[in-house]
């Protein structure tokens, strides 16, 4: 029996998803470019989303549908902010990573 | 009618208050549109700020017409501007009590404040800091009108408070002198420890009876428990006491002298130090429902302040000094009054003594004036013949304060005497002495100022018509006041019957003897004081028993039996290392648990703060670190 | 198939997400990016969720995506930092560990869960309108436009204040450049 006759199981996808969160998490722990760092957070937002369309299917219900749209929506908003915010930090100071951004402390 | 001149309430501290801040920022330039650019006339000053005074002696007399057009028991208006401190229970208003005490009060506040600022538009002639004096003035009149008419205490602690700052501002009004500036260091110091009672008296007031109106306070009286009342009397005495100049706060009214005269005469002995003696009247129910020793205690303070202040006079040698321990003593006499349960009589005191001795005050500046300023008295003497119509003017006061009949302060005097006679004869005694005394030294005084040999070179000028004026007003109300309340039937009895309803559920003792005992003690107090003046003509006119001279200007009376001394050292030595104590106990504890909580906070937070590093990714790691706390958490829940 | 279609899905995407973090020049990162939303776009189809799926492929990878390529074109290619340094001490141990942890502790709850035989029930969710045959785009339409019409007006409000907020942040930056330069053109002149 191949493995391929095996049914999936939701399971299986929200473990998919807990590692691809890991790796988002490890990404944005380890990178010091604020670019990548921002893709980082892009894997994360998609492991949730991957999370919320199993278990749209494994109670039959579209909400969790709706919850990928919302996510999305404002990942996308995060993203042009975000993006407009480190251009120009990094207009100001070229070549900076995370770290050197640390002037917003107490 | 009442309703629409009750209204008008507000225009009475109004207009002294517009006075105050015209000369204050000046705007009395656009009064004088003609030399807009030149320093206005300082004579237009001075009638702008009694103009606004006078305004308010107006004002004063259409709430007295106010209150006689309504039936007896509904003279008790109030009147509510708006609500000052509205937090939680306790509702504190800008709001005005019209009754007849506070009218009362009012009317000669504002009267004789009227008259006082006319004597100063001519006597502070030449001052260079004529406009400062007048808007203080002017801020004092406004001050004491909100202690008086103020519906609760604590508006009246702010007016209490206003009248103490004013009465600073004027004793060292000439603050390039030294001893002037120290002498309103002095009163305004001294009446702190006053005001101190006066404000745990408020917050006691607040605990007792959830409100601080004069008139919840009068209703809650009888059902409030007789100590709490007992430990709100004896404090608000505290507070009157230091406004009022009696023992053992009464140190600083001799040295109030400082001031220029008229200040003398309408703050430190016409209006500002009755306050006390209007506070205690007004919580004249609290000393009804307190124990029976706390009016005693109120009596015995005012007696020994009589008897000491009227002794201490009699040895003085700047004439506004020995009117100064008059006032003390006079106040002490008010004080008697209240305790011996005859609030009438000390308002009554209040009235005519308010008359008199402004009348002194103002006499003994025109007698300064004419001297070039000197007030010894042993350099004075014959200045009857100069002074001509300043003599006959003082000489009413004299009578008045000596208690001559008919004058004014015979009938107020001897009603107190009534009243303490029907309370304690021990204490009648000693205040017939005290009586006695006043006589003797205000024969002196005048013996020594105005007959005799002259001790000076040059010859005495008269005032002139401006300052003589107001003492021909103040002299004719000296003489005549007495009609107030006079004790010959119930009808003339004035001033009782209007009291009364403000009085209502007060402390009052009424008379338990009939009018032929009252013939006998107005006989008696007549005889005594007559006695004094004549021993005082002896010694002084006929130079006399020189040995009794000796004796009363001996320098323990003189030096005021050395109560300042004594406080002074006191304060100075033993006392000073209680206070260092106090003192360090505060810096010590109090501000090192304040301290210490700050610094530990700062300790907590430079911790705290070596979190923040600014590095976004430590942030994110502790994020996940928490996170992983909760997953552990929700693991350990699943199995 | 559905197992099929999973298996190597998946593997592309966890794959394609190492090479997110791990490569050096963003653009890659940006293309492995691209990759591994194209492979959760798969799992979304062989969840049916059609309508997601086409979403996940134009917004995400077509608009945010190619955002990204612009950015790190716009900013230089050459940022990349030297990964075999770290700057903040005790950072990568415990990030490593931290990250070990959040994967092993979801895998093993997920584990706990799905033995738990106790399943809510659908009709547990309650006040939400069920839609039986849940596959459809107008499904999901009724249900965004009825049950999330609020939320989804919400989002339209952000997404145009992000919209705002993009452009005020980036012309501030311009206004900037152009004083610099005038500032610069003056003291050439002096």
């Amino acid at each position: 029996m191949s493995i391929v006759a095996v049914a999936v199981s939701p399971s299986w996808y929200l473990i998919l998803s807990g590692v691809l969160f890991s790796i988002g998490v490890l990404g944005l722990l380890v990178r010091r470019n604020p670019l990548v760092m921002f893709m980082c957070v892009e894997l994360m937002l998609n492991a949730v989303n991957l999370t919320f369309v199993t278990f749209a299917r494994e109670f039959g219900h579209l909400g969790g549908q709706a919850a990928v749209l919302f996510v999305l929506t404002v990942a996308a908003a995060e993203v042009v902010v975000g993006l407009a915010i480190l251009v120009s930090v990094l207009r100001l100071r070229p070549g900076a990573t995370a770290d050197d951004i640390s002037s917003l402390k107490g | 009618m009442a309703e629409a001149l009750t209204n008008t309430v507000w225009f009475l501290p109004l207009a002294p208050l517009v006075g105050f801040l015209v000369l204050v920022f000046g705007f009395d330039k656009v009064f004088d549109s003609r030399n807009s650019q030149k320093n206005v006339p300082e004579k237009r000053i001075g009638w702008l700020a009694s103009g606004f005074v006078i305004t308010a002696f107006v004002f004063a007399v259409l709430q007295f017409v106010a209150l006689l057009s309504l039936d007896g028991h509904d003279r008790a208006v109030t009147k509510t501007l708006y609500s000052w401190i509205p937090v939680g229970s306790l509702k504190v208003d800008i709001s005005f009590l019209v009754d007849p005490l506070s009218v009362t009060m009012i009317l000669f506040i504002t009267g004789v404040g009227a008259l006082i600022h006319i004597y100063a538009v001519y006597y502070m002639h030449g001052d260079k800091d004529y406009r400062r004096f007048f808007s203080y003035l002017n801020l004092f009149v406004f001050s004491m009108i909100i202690l008086v008419m103020a519906d609760n205490l604590l508006l009246s602690f702010l007016g209490w408070e206003g009248v103490g700052v004013c009465s600073y501002f004027l004793i060292s009004f000439w603050f390039d002198k030294r001893e002037n500036a120290s002498a309103g260091s002095k009163a305004f110091i001294t009446n702190r420890v006053g005001d101190f009672g006066f404000m745990l008296a408020i917050f006691f007031t607040f605990q007792a009876f959830g409100s601080l109106g004069w008139q919840d306070i009068s209703h809650g009286a009888s059902s409030a428990t007789a100590s709490t009342v007992s430990i709100i009397v004896l404090l608000l005495m505290l507070g009157a006491a230091g406004k009022s100049a009696q023992i053992p706060l009464q140190v600083w009214l001799p040295n109030a002298m400082a001031g220029p005269t008229p200040v003398s005469a309408l703050i430190h002995a016409a209006t500002m130090v009755t306050a006390g003696v209007y506070l205690l009247v007004r919580v004249s129910p609290l000393l009804e429902a307190s124990y029976d020793w706390v009016p005693q205690v109120i009596m015995w303070i005012g007696l020994v302040t009589a008897l000491v202040a009227a002794l201490s006079a009699m040895a003085q040698t700047d004439i506004k000094r020995v009117l100064a321990y008059s006032t003390i003593s006079q106040l002490g006499f008010m004080f008697v009054a209240i305790g011996a349960g005859a609030p009438v009589a000390a308002i009554f005191h209040m009235i005519t003594h308010a008359f008199f001795k402004a009348l002194l005050f103002l006499g003994a500046g025109s007698v300064t004036h004419a001297m070039d300023g000197e007030q010894d008295i042993n350099k004075m003497g014959g200045l009857s013949k100069h002074l001509r119509y300043t003599t006959p003017l003082f000489l009413v006061g004299w009578l008045a304060i000596s208690g001559v009949p008919p004058f004014s302060g015979f009938w107020s005097k001897d009603e107190i005497l009534a009243g303490v006679y029907n309370n304690n004869r021990f204490a009648y005694v000693l205040l017939l002495l005290a009586a006695g005394v006043t006589g003797f030294y205000m024969t002196r005084l005048v013996l020594k100022v105005f007959f005799g040999k002259p001790n000076y070179t040059h010859t005495p000028h008269e005032s002139g018509k401006g300052i003589l004026l107001p003492l021909y007003g103040l002299a004719a109300l000296a003489i005549v006041a007495g009609i107030l309340n006079l004790p010959f039937s119930k009808d003339l009895l004035v001033l009782e019957h209007w009291l009364e309803p403000a009085l209502e559920g007060g402390f009052v003792k009424h008379l338990s003897f009939g009018g032929g005992t009252q013939w006998v003690l107005g006989i008696l107090s007549i005889i005594v004081g007559g006695l004094a003046m004549f021993l005082a003509f002896r010694i002084y006119h006929s130079n006399r028993f020189g040995s009794i001279q000796k004796v009363v200007e001996h320098q323990f009376f003189y030096k005021a039996w050395h109560i300042d001394q004594a406080l002074t050292s006191f304060v100075g030595g033993k006392g000073n290392r209680m206070f260092q104590k106090a003192a360090d106990f505060d810096t010590k504890v109090v501000d090192g648990t304040v301290m210490g909580v700050a610094s530990n906070t700062k300790k907590l937070g430079g911790v705290v703060r070596l979190f923040q590093t600014g590095k976004i990714r430590s942030y994110a790691l502790w994020v996940t670190l928490g996170a992983v706390a909760l997953l552990v958490y929700f693991l350990i829940r699943a199995l | 198939m559905e197992t099929a279609v999973f298996i190597v899905a998946a593997i592309i995407t966890v794959l394609s997400a190492f090479g997110v973090i791990l490569a050096k020049n963003p653009v890659h990162s940006v293309l492995m990016l691209m990759a591994t939303l194209f492979a959760i776009a798969v799992l979304f189809v062989a969840q049916d969720a059609h309508f997601l799926a086409a979403v996940q492929i134009i917004v995400y990878a077509g608009a945010i995506v190619v955002l990204f390529l612009f950015v790190v074109m716009l900013l230089g290619v050459d940022l990349a930092e030297n990964l075999r340094v770290e700057p903040i001490g005790g950072q990568r141990p415990l990030a490593i560990g931290a990250t070990v942890a959040t994967a092993v502790l979801t895998i093993l709850l997920i584990i706990v869960a799905a033995s738990d035989s106790s399943k809510p029930e659908s009709g547990d969710l309650a006040g939400i309108t069920q839609e039986t045959g849940n596959t459809g785009v107008a499904n999901l339409g009724r249900v965004i436009f009825t049950d999330y019409v609020w939320a989804f007006e919400i989002i339209a409000a952000l997404l145009t204040i992000g919209v705002i907020g993009a452009v005020l942040l980036t012309r501030r930056a311009k206004q900037q450049e152009v004083e610099e330069e005038v500032v610069e053109k003056e003291g050439g002149q002096l």
